[in-house]
């Protein structure tokens, strides 16, 4: 008789992987366009830039709406301190992935420029046109997403730690189209 | 050249005493306050409305809500007075493919008529110039006493590309819309505070 060990459930797993793909190409997106001299182009990715962002927000209040439904999977045995940074880089990045479009989505309201979802949903603007105010919520809104960047790598890097060096099922338990493992016997 | 500018002045000296012969009454307004009027635009990008204005215009009018179809108006705009809410945006619509401030430096509207819709409602028609390319334009506006003066304000839409505005990769309209939509605000006033 063998158990397979719990996994997340394929809607958190389908949120996951899409924020992650869309988390790289915000980021791609932002790093790229903010260089280009004024252009058409720029002025398209600027509008895809918002709408990845728009999309990555969603997602993450769906994500939040699960997490407070579901538990996740419990983490494999380990020092207590690794389960304390491992759940507070989540919450980080779950605040981060909330606070990095609402700051980007300011910006723009404040540079007078407002966020039309697709170009179809015009979002209301939630501060009036005010070029300095513009001017802070840049700074915050990369100086948040480098942080992001770095929890990421962090996210990343331990997920990598736990598949290779520890060889448990963290990744595993997140990754689509696999097969539960099942309950090693002792 | 001097001589038609003194022959100018007199006319308008002579008119502005016959005006005041005449006892111009409540209600009809011969100057613009502009300090209190403003030319704004909405453009759209990527479906994006986004407001900008002109910082620096002139105009003249003459107007009577009793006689509205004796009503003038003629307007300059300082192209190189855009605001469009950034810096780069300012420089970039200032170019050649843009406005060609350097070689137009303004724009013109000259009325050919102007008449009531009805409930303080009309319209006026006339000829706008930009980069030396004209067009007829008709724009209907609100007319509202207060006091010897009062306000005008309308709106019209116009093709940019019908005078050449934001021309080679910009003449591309899904990034930026072809119909921009020009707002106006004219304070009119009984006289001409500068004479």
């Amino acid at each position: 008789m063998s158990i397979a060990r719990p996994r997340y459930t394929v809607a958190a797993i389908t949120l996951h992987w899409l924020t992650a793909v869309l988390i790289v190409a915000s980021v791609s997106l932002g790093l790229y366009m903010v260089g280009l001299k004024l252009s058409p182009l720029k002025l398209r990715l600027y509008s895809w830039h918002k709408w990845v962002g728009v999309t990555i927000f969603l997602l993450v209040a769906t994500r939040l709406i699960w997490r407070a439904t579901h538990a996740p999977p419990p983490l494999p045995a380990g020092p207590r301190w690794q389960q304390v940074a491992a759940a507070l880089n989540h919450w980080l990045l779950y605040a981060l992935l909330v606070c990095i479009p609402l700051s980007g989505w300011l910006m723009s309201s404040a540079y007078g420029v407002p966020v039309v979802y697709f170009g179809l949903i015009q979002l209301p603007d939630l501060v009036a046109k005010h070029k300095e105010l513009g001017d802070v919520l840049k700074q915050l809104h990369k100086a948040l997403a480098f942080t992001m960047l770095a929890l990421v790598a962090l996210h990343v890097i331990a997920a990598l730690k736990h598949h290779m060096m520890d060889r448990d099922d963290v990744l595993h338990r997140m990754l689509p189209l696999v097969k539960p493992l099942e309950e090693r016997k002792p | 050249m001097t001589f038609a500018r003194a022959a100018v002045t007199v006319c308008a000296v002579l008119a502005a005493s016959l005006c005041s012969a005449t006892g111009a009454h409540a209600g009809r307004v011969t100057a613009v306050d502009i300090d209190k009027s403003a030319i704004a635009f909405v453009s759209k990008q990527m479906n994006v409305p986004v407001e900008g204005k002109f910082r620096k215009f002139s105009a003249q009018l003459a107007f009577d809500p009793a006689q509205p179809s004796q009503g003038r108006v003629e307007v300059e705009v300082d192209l190189a007075s855009i605001d469009t809410g950034s810096d780069e945006a300012n420089d970039e619509v200032k170019s050649k493919g843009w406005f060609d401030v350097k070689n137009h430096p303004t724009a013109r509207f000259v009325s050919s008529s102007v008449k009531s819709l009805g409930a303080g409602r009309y319209e006026v028609a006339g000829k706008l110039t930009i980069k030396g390319r004209s067009k007829d334009v008709t724009a209907p506006f609100t007319y509202k006493s207060a006091g010897t003066g009062g306000m005008f304000e309308g709106a019209f839409a116009l093709k940019r590309l019908d005078y050449g505005i934001g021309e080679g990769a910009w003449s591309d309209t899904d990034t930026v819309a072809n119909e921009v939509q020009i707002k106006f605000r004219f304070s009119g006033t009984a006289a001409s505070p500068r004479q």
